[in-house]
């Protein structure tokens, strides 16, 4: 890594800190950094797994729609997506209209859609639907994610799984060791640069070692007390990794009624942004090999086809944009990203021409590694389960692929012995 | 006597952690909780701001936002003022609490008088029945919003309201059937809402007004009937008991046999927490919280005597001086009053203690003390001033932590921040 793009990395955080830092005073970490990316970057041909988390549940009938299908424009005849709208895909398929670049992925054979996705029995309440998704338990509840036992298999370093979020989604946590959580707006946004990195200063500052004397361990202190000084210790690694890139501001009050119509069930995005910094923190040659990030606003009861059209928009935007730019850059050839919601939505649309909540939905999976089609069947739309599609593909199936073909996992030890793939999903 | 103090007031102010100690583990409980009454009844803390109405039109769309943000951020300093000058904090506490229960955001409601409604209803009936409470949280103008209550109508049914009343409000998951779901929804039709007045009417021409089922109860229902169903559910007193339990003692369950105990004599939800502070549980070792933002900054103001909200001579708890400065560390937290990240309320436990609020945590501190008079410790020797910071904070250190903040002694502002977070501040043991 040398000093030019050690800059660039910084300035184009869009922060007005970065300059600041990158000039010196406090940039402490960055040499860091730069040694450590010079000496231990995460080698070629590591795959990297970026997953997009979409909260409050997307709505996949009007996402992959099944255009062809008489019984799709009979169930929501205000709601559906016209065939002549539709972007083609195969199989009587086509992609929400507003997803052009999804579209263009899919013509370069890098898009695949893994239809059906849900898992047994699935369970209709947004936060135990994503905490199964999560903690892929579906039989029972388990207090680690997927990722996080994946982390405590691959040997307990915190940096290599990131989360761009203020805290911790569960799917990163693990028995032992938790992801790194970066917040990308916050204090650290609006604020001076001394804000977010006054604490810390060269490690030769007073300040900077009892900061970091907080995070010694301590022995017979509770276990949650525990947890907040192992936070400081991650703090300070990661700070030295990753800290000024963390800093793209972000305003979660301002957006107008439509974009925030269905923001009951969580999630609030400045995508774009946080796909951004992922890009940059994989072109630094950071030894993260997993990257979360989310886009939320889909719980839409209510006017649902403009604004889903907007988010799905949003999403393929930043998705898209992410792929073309690493895909330009050295690292290309190893980025494999997964497009996940925690429910589907029923197939007929309710009254106020939107959809309560249902069952299975599409996995996009997309990169260079992935081979481009359709996988897992169509649910039909007229075998219904109370309404309800009938799930085709467990979602267990797409995880081990991705641990398997992306993380070079075994699966079996993180999914309790799961045995389904989605074959030919990733080239290994 | 600290975790009552920390949890049910938000932290102890200097010197009161000494006056509890001395009355006694009961009458320190019994006048938290009697505070509440007085609280309630009106003795306590400034009036809320006053809120004009938005402009309404397309062309005034920029304007109305503005303003809505405005008035947010007037919200949010003075309920977090209310919090932090409190004399009987209970009432603060409870509301606050509920507001994580009925989780709602303004992010959706898009009004400021509405969501200060919400919480008004909430800090007046918070302490009373919970069938009171849920009744009126089940057509609360930003509830109805929020989750498209407005929307559901005879015929044109919406489940979003009644789902997540059953799940998230008063049973929970698992305790109803989706059937129950859809019959629900239909009871709770017929609601509107005025955005120009702010207020909720029902229109008997919109309700659905058939024979209904709700577990296991035929009957035609309005909301009335359905909360009564639902209040009336066994499944409700111990999904609330759970709650408060996860906030107050533990992230975990209680017992079965503990929640029976807890749902038997507790009429009101003021005797509810009341009976699940005298648990033994609570006082066992295992009763750690982590403390959630807000009430890691409150606490700290409340320790230092800092305010939040008064501007001039009062000092700002935040990073800096200008209206952004709450919401920007709290924001950089992951906690906003008024924009919990759903409506399932705000995470708990070690959700909180991510690297990115570490950090963030520390400007914030950094700016609170900046503000505070340190005498307390400043004008202790040098080798005294740990234990000082210790004794402002109403904290014992570990070994760890006193030898960290030893490296600091000599500077007394950076030595309180750093106490502020120390493991042993960010959660409540």
């Amino acid at each position: 890594m040398d000093r030019l793009t050690r800059r660039r990395f910084l300035v184009a955080s869009g922060v007005t800190a970065a300059t600041a830092l990158a000039g010196g005073a406090t940039a402490i970490g960055w040499h860091t950094l730069v040694q450590r990316a010079g000496t231990d970057p995460l080698p070629p041909g590591h795959k990297v797994l970026v997953l997009v988390t979409l909260y409050g549940g997307n709505d996949g009938l009007n996402t992959v729609v099944p255009v062809d299908d008489p019984a799709y424009h009979a169930a929501r005849p205000e709601l559906a997506v016209a065939a002549r709208d539709a972007l083609p895909l195969a199989g009587g398929l086509g992609l929400n209209p507003g997803m052009t670049g999804a579209k263009k992925l899919w013509d370069a054979g890098r898009l695949a859609v893994v239809r059906g996705v849900s898992y047994p029995r699935p369970d209709r309440s947004h936060f135990r639907s994503m905490a199964i998704w999560q903690t892929a338990s579906p039989e029972s509840p388990v207090s680690t994610g997927w990722i996080g036992r994946w982390l405590d298999a691959a040997g307990g370093d915190p940096l290599l799984a990131v989360a761009l979020d203020p805290v911790l989604p569960p799917a990163l946590a693990g028995a032992t060791t938790a992801g790194v959580a970066l917040a990308l707006n916050g204090a650290s946004a609006g604020t001076r640069a001394s804000a977010p990195t006054t604490g810390l200063r060269p490690p030769g500052g007073a300040v900077g070692m009892a900061f970091r004397g907080l995070g010694a361990a301590q022995d017979g202190e509770p276990e949650l007390q525990a947890r907040a000084a192992r936070a400081v210790r991650d703090t300070v690694r990661a700070a030295e990794l990753l800290g000024p890139a963390t800093m793209a501001p972000a305003d979660p009050d301002d957006g107008d009624a439509e974009r925030t119509g269905g923001a009951s069930a969580g999630g609030r995005s400045a995508l774009a942004g946080q796909l951004d910094v992922v890009r940059r923190c994989i072109e630094l040659g950071a030894p993260s090999r997993v990257y979360s990030v989310s886009l939320g606003g889909f719980d839409l009861h209510a006017n649902e086809r403009a604004t889903q059209q907007r988010l799905l928009t949003e999403l393929d935007g930043a998705v898209a944009g992410f792929l073309d730019r690493v895909g330009r850059g050295p690292r290309g050839a190893d980025v494999v990203l997964a497009v996940y919601s925690e429910l589907g939505r029923r197939v007929v649309a309710n009254a106020s021409d939107g959809t309560d909540h249902g069952t299975a939905g599409p996995v996009l999976v997309a990169g260079a590694p992935v081979q481009g089609g359709l996988y897992g069947e169509q649910p039909s739309l007229t075998d219904l389960d109370d309404g309800d599609l009938k799930p085709t593909t467990d979602f267990r199936d797409v995880y081990a692929t991705l641990l398997a073909a992306v993380l070079g996992a075994d699966p079996g030890r993180i999914l309790d012995g799961h045995p389904g793939r989605v074959e030919g999903l990733v080239s290994a | 006597m600290r975790r009552l103090l920390q949890r049910v007031g938000f932290g102890p102010r200097p010197g009161e952690l000494d006056r509890a100690t001395a009355a006694g583990f009961d009458a320190t409980l019994s006048a938290l909780l009697d505070g509440a009454a007085g609280a309630a009844a009106g003795d306590a803390g400034a009036p809320p701001p006053t809120l004009q109405p938005l402009p309404v039109g397309a062309d005034r769309r920029r304007e109305a936002a503005d303003l809505l943000r405005t008035q947010v951020e007037q919200l949010r300093r003075w309920w977090l003022d209310q919090m932090v000058s409190a004399e009987h904090p209970l009432a603060e506490r409870l509301t606050f609490f509920w507001h994580g229960v009925f989780a709602t955001s303004v992010q959706k409601v898009r009004s400021a008088s509405m969501m200060l409604a919400q919480n008004q209803a909430q800090r007046r009936l918070g302490g009373g029945e919970f069938r009171p409470l849920v009744a009126a949280m089940a057509v609360d103008p930003a509830t109805l919003v929020w989750l498209d209550g407005q929307r559901n109508q005879r015929g044109r049914p919406n489940e979003n309201l009644a789902r997540e009343l059953m799940e998230l409000f008063t049973i929970g998951v698992g305790n109803y059937s989706e059937d129950d779901v859809k019959q629900a929804a239909r009871a709770l039709t017929g609601w509107r809402v005025d955005r120009a007045t702010g207020t909720a009417s029902f229109d008997r021409r919109r309700h659905d007004d058939a024979v209904l089922t709700v577990l296991g109860h035929t009957a035609p229902m309005g909301v009335d009937e359905l909360v009564g169903v639902l209040a009336g559910n066994p499944q409700c007193p111990r999904f609330v008991a759970s709650r408060m339990w996860q906030r107050f003692v533990s992230d975990s369950q209680p017992s079965p046999e503990r929640l029976d105990g807890l749902t038997e004599h507790a009429a009101t939800m003021r005797e509810l927490l009341g009976a699940v502070l005298a648990s033994p549980e609570f006082l066992a070792p295992e009763s750690v919280l982590v403390r959630q933002p807000v009430e890691w900054l409150v606490a700290a103001c409340r320790a230092l005597g800092v305010s939040v909200a008064r501007q001039g001579a009062a000092p700002d708890a935040m990073p800096d001086a200008g209206p952004d400065a709450v919401r920007g560390g709290l924001q950089g937290l992951g906690q906003q009053l008024f924009a919990p990240p759903s409506v399932g309320g705000w995470p708990a436990g070690s959700a909180w203690l991510t690297t990115a609020a570490a950090r963030t945590r520390l400007a914030v501190a950094n700016a609170a003390v900046a503000r505070a008079d340190l005498a307390r410790v400043r004008d202790t020797a040098r080798g005294e001033r740990v234990r000082a910071a210790g004794e402002l904070l109403s904290l014992d250190w570990t070994p760890r932590t006193a030898d960290a903040l030893a490296v600091v002694a000599g500077d007394p502002p950076a030595l309180v921040a750093l106490a502020l977070i120390s493991p042993e501040n960010l959660v409540s043991a």
